[in-house]
């Protein structure tokens, strides 16, 4: 299965987004974000950094790429997009996730291992976790903090929508405690903390992140 | 020649953790009138001579599209002379 990973100008995670995808069994299909082509990929993940150096808001650029305008059309149709971090940012920007997020409440950069509660196991980048299950990998943003109206978080709690939640204290404020969320169709998802950096303890504080590459293998084998 | 300005504020239930850092920097200089502080953006758009109802138009909608995000900010269009 092919996986593609986008770099933007200023991404950073792109490396480790790819060794995760190729740990978990699939190909890593390197996408750039002026390319008009997504190269026949089966998903996309658009990894961390600081895409267009966070210019005007995290992510807003970002979303006016060439390649974001073939993900858009792409996820419209089911093709399972994961974002993570700046990724994250970048999906709400697009509207392909509802909500935004912004500057943590206590306005340092956390750079931490963090354990979360993988909520909901039934989007494609979650079916190799149980439900409940808790995690601990690595949560490194400025703007991590989760924010949206009440309508909407009543909306993402009520339909299962949010995939993962910060476990003990709130580590920038997000609305209950919100981690990760999917969308209604459940393809697209945005994820705050990385867990493409926890796939090996050599490297990581654990190897719980990699379930989100292979339930993607998992996702598309079916 | 006009400028066109674009003021980008975060809606009033959204938490401005840099407006608040600014609100408890302030008596700690000795300000004492801040009851509270919001903080925000500021664009300035030059424009050769007087903008056009058509310009403005399209300035409100770069602020919907891209100077500001509906989802948590408000933004404002006006004519400085």
């Amino acid at each position: 299965m092919r996986v593609g990973v986008i770099t933007f100008p200023g991404t950073l995670d792109d490396r480790d987004a790819a060794r995760a995808v190729v740990a978990g069994g699939s190909e890593a299909v390197l996408l750039w974000h002026a390319d008009a082509d997504l190269k026949n990929v089966d998903a996309v993940i658009l990894p961390g950094g600081f895409s267009y150096g966070d210019y005007l808001r995290c992510g807003a650029i970002s979303r006016f790429a060439p390649v974001m305008q073939l993900v858009i059309e792409a996820a419209g149709k089911g093709m399972p997009v994961l974002g993570i971090c700046n990724g994250f940012q970048v999906l709400c920007e697009s509207h392909l996730l509802p909500g935004a997020l912004t500057r943590n409440s206590d306005l340092h950069f956390l750079c931490r291992d963090q354990e979360i509660e993988i909520v909901n196991n039934s989007t494609p980048w979650t079916t190799s976790y149980k439900a409940g299950e808790k995690i601990v990998i690595p949560l490194k943003n400025g703007e991590g903090s989760f924010q949206c109206d009440d309508k909407t978080l009543a909306e993402l709690e009520g339909e299962g929508r949010i995939i993962a939640r910060y476990v003990g204290q709130n580590p920038n404020g997000s609305r209950n405690l919100i981690a990760g969320i999917t969308n209604a169709r459940g393809n697209v998802v945005g994820l705050m903390p990385h867990p493409e950096h926890a796939i090996n303890e050599l490297t990581g504080p654990s190897a719980q992140g990699l379930g989100f590459f292979t339930s993607i293998l998992n996702a598309m084998v079916k | 020649m006009a400028k066109i300005v674009v003021d980008v504020m975060l809606k009033p239930e959204i938490l401005d953790p840099q407006g608040n850092a600014v609100a408890s920097a302030l008596p700690r200089l000795g300000f004492s009138f801040a009851k509270s502080v919001r903080q925000g953006k500021r664009f300035e758009i030059e424009v050769e001579g007087e903008p056009t109802a058509a310009q403005l138009a399209e300035v409100e909608k770069a602020a919907e599209v891209l100077l500001s995000n509906p989802v948590i900010e408000n933004y404002v269009v006006r004519v400085e002379k």
